[in-house]
């Protein structure tokens, strides 16, 4: 039984950085997003447990296994989400 | 070349990594730690970084240069950790041909390290605050609040 929940569901890494990490207070940890899902939507269901985050959705940008994707970037399981907040190396 | 490390930079070593015959000309750009933000007095930096994910996005910021300028030798070397007063946190040399490739695609790389590597500041100021820097402030402020 819970096979079949498995295959209907993905296991995303997530990472978070900076003012990210601050605010939710965690570094990483495991999402378990439906099939089909895309990287936007970790930010979605960060927002349902850290509030704090939703408002600052705009200037996070997202990679998925080492690289900028777009939020509609198309999820497979077991990816790594990162969650990076403006950047300010140099 | 790109590098993220933990320690001094050794500067001459750096430029001398780039030399080559073929080369006219070296530009280098060196960003060390500032005693001031704004009107505040800053006593020391803190750099961190997602390093996998900083130095794949430096050899891309490389191969992008390489592209647009015909260039000999890059390196690009990013400091981790706490970067004193007048220390470097970041060293970047270019070697070519001309002087005009090894300027322009100098400042191509630093200003591109800038906006696109995962790599984050900390000010540490001279009166104990101790602030993500530029708009991460901001946040920072909200986080407090709540």
């Amino acid at each position: 039984m819970s096979r079949t929940v498995l295959s209907s569901s993905l296991s995303i890494q997530i990472r978070l950085f900076s003012v990210a990490r601050d605010l939710a207070g965690f570094d990483v940890g495991t999402l378990r997003l439906r099939t089909g899902a895309c990287a936007g939507d970790v930010m979605t269901e960060l927002g349902k447990i850290h509030p704090q985050l939703i408002k600052w959705t705009d200037s996070i940008r997202l990679a998925v296994n080492l690289e900028y994707v777009t939020n509609d970037y198309l999820l497979h399981d077991g990816d790594e989400v990162a969650v990076i907040p403006p950047v300010s190396g140099g | 070349m790109v590098q993220i490390i933990q320690s001094t930079i050794d500067i001459p070593k750096i430029i001398e990594s780039v030399l080559s015959r073929k080369s006219g000309g070296i530009d280098v750009f060196i960003g060390v730690t500032r005693d001031h933000s704004g009107s505040r007095s800053v006593t020391t930096l803190t750099y961190e970084a997602y390093e996998p994910m900083a130095i794949k996005v430096m050899e891309k910021i490389e191969q992008e240069a390489r592209t647009r300028w015909p260039l000999n030798e890059v390196a690009m070397i990013h400091r981790l950790g706490e970067v004193r007063l007048s220390e470097a946190s970041v060293v970047i040399a270019v070697s070519a041909a001309h002087r005009n490739e090894a300027f322009e695609a100098c400042r191509y790389l630093i200003d591109q390290l800038k906006k696109e590597v995962p790599i984050w500041k900390i000010e540490h100021f001279a009166d104990g605050a101790v602030e993500r820097s530029g708009s991460l402030k901001e946040v920072r402020r909200e986080a407090e609040v709540r």
